[in-house]
């Protein structure tokens, strides 16, 4: 270990993990991130990128009256995107104009989400100004240990509940139809898929805010789809990818402390996008 | 009166005599200029959310006013003003838009995880020129959920001109813009330049966004460009009409919003997304009903 100390990266590295919270923020990670590569393959598979998104905003109005109401801001974040989760499960149905009814309702809620925080921030003494920004665009910098191995926990349990639906809820994500004729639940699988994607999303407030917890879910998963067709080999490669991300995103904005995590985390996963994009065409073209 | 001011204030209690309530939300200049501009603002929104209700590119819409948080963080940071960054963020992003969906190649579902990708991006970059520019942070809220305090007479002229060319330029492509929009198909055999109209649209919804975004904050855009006209669509399918009704509905949100904002301790972003999801709801229910009657009435015959 002292011999590595000596090599300038390892230093470096051994300093950078000698603060807690960027072992509690590495530990919180993970296991957010995993959840979130995971889910979000199937986000993309299902095409549900959109529900994710009305989940996001329903986990910053959730994490906001937490604090509003002085109560356990974790059990708002996960109530709400879960409870939320089940609701559109139920309500359900594709019926036209049904983006407006999103758009109407979401709107109202993000609104519910501004009156809490005005509520937060004006009646309770304890209430710190930057409890909004810090539901918006995530504090991972600021969770504690007992948070970060929740946080862990949670993403490990959806991983694994995950794991052991995969087959069913592949099978009914690519043919519901031939699925359902051959005696797989859907509508079943369907309401249980989105309540892990209430938990994923709760998680990914977490680490980087309601507004670009989106990000973390969609990007990386979307990044694989363009190059591996795959979907068990895509399962592990875009929570792989984005857990690299998580990791290489808190390393890159420890090294420039102005980058926020957030925006580091977003911003390498967008690249990698990018990146796949540009090779999926080219690989197409050539 | 500056924002701290206004933060340490006593908060005017309404009267409940109407005129006294409005002479005295009146009294200040600030006030005035925040009621005008929502007028400015929600006239504007009222035309251009109906026809973006009409054509169903609501999500659009959403990716543009997202799109315009960057624009205006941006903007703070290279000192100047955010209106002058949203617009042209939005406005390219609906180019952009445009642009994207001619490319019939991509299949539906790459295409909403590359928007979902984008949206989440655009975000954090507008949070990375936020924390960039040194004391912004509490201003992000601002941007992210609206303000009417501090809009300077010169930001009312500004969005009066924008909206007065919005306007124009939409009363000349209205006609054509609801024949392609109700039929594309017909309307293309004719000879509708459906294409161009379609990106002439959305740079116009960019333009009306932006507007929006700076009464409303980039976040709650879709109160008064989503909820007035889905309403207006509820309750009256003649295309006059409902336009007519939809600014309506979007001018009674603004105004009630911003009122009720003023006599209370809590965001005017809060009380116009209510109203407007409460107008909302309230022609639904209107049709509703209308609907229950009717076929009760097709039963007794």
């Amino acid at each position: 270990m002292t011999a590595l100390a000596a090599v300038p990266v390892f230093g470096w590295l051994q300093e950078m993990l000698s603060h807690d919270f960027i072992r509690n923020a590495l530990l919180a990670g993970t296991g957010i991130a995993l959840a979130c590569g995971v889910v979000g393959h199937l986000v993309v598979l299902r095409n549900q990128v959109f529900s994710g998104d009305a989940l996001s905003h329903v986990a910053f109005t959730g994490a906001l009256a937490a604090f509003a109401a002085g109560v356990e801001p974790l059990l708002g974040l996960f109530g709400s995107t879960v409870l939320c989760a089940l609701g559109m499960a139920l309500l359900g149905g594709s019926a036209r104009g049904r983006d407006v009814v999103v758009g109407t309702v979401f709107a109202w809620v993000l609104g519910l989400g501004v009156l809490f925080l005005s509520l937060y921030t004006t009646t309770r003494s304890a209430g710190n100004g930057s409890a909004g920004i810090s539901v918006l665009f995530g504090s991972i910098y600021g969770l504690s240990a007992r948070q970060a191995v929740i946080a862990l926990l949670a993403g490990a349990g959806v991983a694994a509940v995950v794991a052991a639906i995969a087959r069913p809820l592949l099978f009914a994500s690519v043919d519901s139809d031939v699925a359902a004729a051959r005696g797989v639940p859907v509508r079943a699988l369907g309401m249980l898929f989105l309540a892990l994607a209430g938990v994923a999303v709760a998680e990914a407030v977490q680490a980087v805010g309601a507004l670009l917890a989106l990000g973390l879910m969609v990007t990386p998963a979307a990044a694989v789809h363009r190059l591996c067709t795959r979907p068990y080999a895509a399962f592990l490669l875009s929570a792989g990818a984005a857990i690299a991300c998580v990791w290489a995103g808190l390393t890159l904005s420890y090294a420039a402390q102005q980058l926020p995590p957030s925006f580091a985390i977003i911003g390498l996963a967008f690249a990698a996008y990018v990146m796949a994009a540009a090779a999926s065409v080219a690989r197409r073209t050539s | 009166m500056s924002i701290t001011d206004l933060a340490t204030a006593p908060i005017p209690a309404p009267s409940l005599d109407l005129l006294a309530d409005l002479e005295q939300l009146l009294h200040y200049h600030f006030m005035r200029n925040a009621l005008a501009a929502g007028t400015v603002v929600a006239v504007a929104a009222g035309v251009v959310g109906y026809f973006m209700v009409l054509r169903g590119q609501s999500f659009a819409g959403h990716t543009l006013s997202q799109v315009g948080f960057p624009g205006a963080a941006g903007a703070t940071l290279l000192g100047l003003a955010p209106a002058a960054g949203l617009l042209v963020f939005c406005v390219a992003a609906a180019l952009g838009i445009g642009a994207l969906s001619e490319s019939r190649s991509v299949e539906r579902r790459a295409e909403s995880a590359a928007i979902g990708s984008i949206l989440a991006f655009a975000l954090a970059l507008g949070f990375l020129f936020a924390t960039l520019y040194h004391g912004f942070v509490s201003g992000i809220e601002a941007l992210l959920f609206g303000t009417f305090v501090g809009i300077s007479d010169a930001q009312v002229l500004q969005l009066l001109v924008a909206s007065l060319l919005l306007l124009a330029v939409m009363a000349l492509m209205a006609r054509p813009l609801l024949f392609a929009s109700l039929d594309p198909e017909a309307a293309a055999a004719r000879g509708v330049p459906v294409r161009l109209l379609s990106v002439a649209f959305l740079a116009l919804l960019g333009v009306g966004v932006a507007e929006a975004a700076q009464i409303t904050g980039t976040l709650l855009v879709f109160a008064l460009l989503v909820a007035p006209a889905a309403a207006a669509q509820q309750l009256c399918a003649r295309p006059q009409v409902a336009m007519l009704l939809s600014v309506l509905v979007a001018l009674l949100v603004t105004w009630l919003g911003m009122a009720v904002a003023y006599f209370s301790p809590y965001p005017t972003g809060f009380y116009v997304t209510s109203l407007a999801f409460a107008a909302y709801l309230l022609a639904r229910a209107v049709r509703w009903n209308a609907g229950r009657r009717g076929r009760r009435a097709g039963a007794d015959a």
